[in-house]
């Protein structure tokens, strides 16, 4: 089984109703290095990290894998997660399901990732009534148990207290620990330094810069990220 | 009229065994069309809120307008199907309560078909993003998310039930209103209040009126377990 990275975005745009989101985006994510996708609200993080999913179609441009069948080889995470009415531990074994692991497999597989994020006690609660900060480890478990090459997160942790996001934290950390490519939009500049190894700065749909976090921070070389850094510092 | 509402009272209280003879046949009759109208109603609802094919919006349109088709024009439609001279004249299902039951599921398909759409396609808006991150599309997208709100469709069979129990015109044209066998609460009602008999009228109203109350109860409850269970 080849590898489905690198990912590779060549002049992507996304248009809705004339208003240009992304402009002319070219990229290629290699495995290894976590990337961090870092910019203001409304500057199209969301959008491309819809785009590189395969959720959303680019208005124009290019969005390719290196390998066939990398629908089911990346999960993504979202800012709210939608859980499904059945129990935490049925979530899991529904994404198994439909990603075609096989019955007898399913049960295991989703405790392992149940295990993995702590929510092994709850497996047979509600999921909709677990906490906020359950629900998106939840998600993060259902990711988790399809073992995928590419992860995308987008601001998983926007809607959360300081200790559900450190736990979120450490999760990620061991996907990333166990060789999932970590992509993730925040706007949380502390966040970006945790977590990740470069940065994909975005201003108004364009990428205004791409470095490896520790020549971004203190310094970033573009001056809308440096703006950027500028402002946000004082309230990390 | 307190007179008749007493009679009434005393003929439900004392079990007349003719009055329940129609009680049950109404009960099975509605019953069995809105169970069939649930199982055709929910995926042809789910379809079209989630599917994406040209006429989808023109079968929408359709499908709402139906959810007002005049009972006897129903009636009179399957009538002429199951009549000796119609193309399913053969089956001789005229004036049984299988006719009945074809004439209310066409009745009231409409309405759990067209409510399901509705709720589906909300839920959808909300589950999309993430069944289409886990690969999950098309039909098989639309009956995830029809189990995953199936308490709240509750409300539309029961809206369908409240219609297939309150219908005189269907039941009446295609079944006959035949005493001991295609005589139901509605029809009984509607002969015996033009005969004058209105104690008897008067106790079969009450009783359709307190068998839906009951149905309605039963589906609430239900429906409020279910969120206190699975939120």
């Amino acid at each position: 089984m080849s590898a489905i990275l690198p990912l590779r975005l060549e002049e992507v745009s996304y248009a809705v109703d004339g208003r240009r989101i992304i402009e002319r985006v070219s990229l290629v994510l290699e495995a290894g290095p976590s990337t961090i996708i870092l910019g203001a609200n409304g500057a199209g993080k969301s959008v491309l990290m819809r785009l590189m999913h395969g959720l959303l179609a680019p208005s124009a441009g290019r969005i390719t894998w290196s390998s066939q069948g990398a629908r089911r080889r990346q999960a993504m995470v979202f800012q709210r997660p939608v859980m499904l009415r059945r129990s935490a531990l049925d979530n899991v074994v529904y994404a198994l399901k439909v990603a075609g692991v096989p019955a007898a497999q399913r049960e295991r597989l989703a405790q392992e990732a149940l295990d993995e994020v702590g929510l092994r006690p709850v497996a047979r609660r509600p999921a909709r009534v677990l906490s906020g900060g359950e629900q998106q480890r939840l998600a993060l478990a259902r990711a988790w148990a399809l073992h995928p090459e590419v992860l995308f997160l987008d601001e998983p942790t926007a809607n959360l207290d300081p200790g559900a996001t450190r736990e979120i934290e450490t999760i990620i950390k061991a996907f990333d620990a166990a060789g999932t490519k970590v992509v993730m939009s925040t706007h949380s500049l502390g966040q970006a330094r945790r977590l990740g190894d470069e940065v994909i700065f975005l201003h108004q749909g364009r990428v205004a810069e791409r470095s490896p976090m520790d020549q971004f921070f203190p310094l970033p070389a573009s001056p809308e990220a440096a703006a950027f850094v500028k402002r946000e510092l004082p309230w990390d | 009229m307190l007179e008749a509402l007493g009679s009434g009272l005393r003929l439900v209280a004392t079990l007349d065994l003719r009055l329940w003879e129609i009680v049950g046949l109404s009960l099975g009759v509605s019953l069995s069309a809105v169970a069939f109208a649930t199982l055709l109603g929910l995926p042809l609802g789910a379809v079209l809120a989630v599917g994406r094919f040209p006429g989808r919006q023109a079968a929408i349109v359709v499908l709402n307008a139906l959810m007002g088709l005049p009972p006897v024009v129903v009636g009179l439609f399957i009538y002429l199907l199951l009549s000796r001279a119609g193309p399913l004249g053969e089956f001789g299902l005229l004036f049984t309560p299988q006719a009945m039951v074809i004439a209310q599921t066409v009745l009231v398909l409409p309405i759990i078909a067209a409510l399901a759409r509705q709720a589906v396609e909300d839920a959808w808006r909300d589950y999309e993003e993430q069944l289409r991150s886990f690969g999950v599309e098309g039909w098989r997208g639309a009956l995830t998310v029809l189990w995953d709100i199936r308490f709240s469709l509750l409300t539309a069979v029961m809206a369908g039930l409240g219609r297939a129990s309150a219908e005189v015109g269907a039941v009446m044209i295609v079944g006959g209103n035949i005493d001991g066998v295609t005589r139901v609460m509605t029809t009984a009602i509607a002969l015996e209040t033009s005969k004058g008999d209105l104690p008897l009228a008067l106790g079969l109203g009450m009783v359709l009126i307190a068998i839906v109350l009951a149905l309605n109860a039963a589906a609430q409850v239900i429906k409020e377990a279910a969120l206190r269970r699975y939120g």
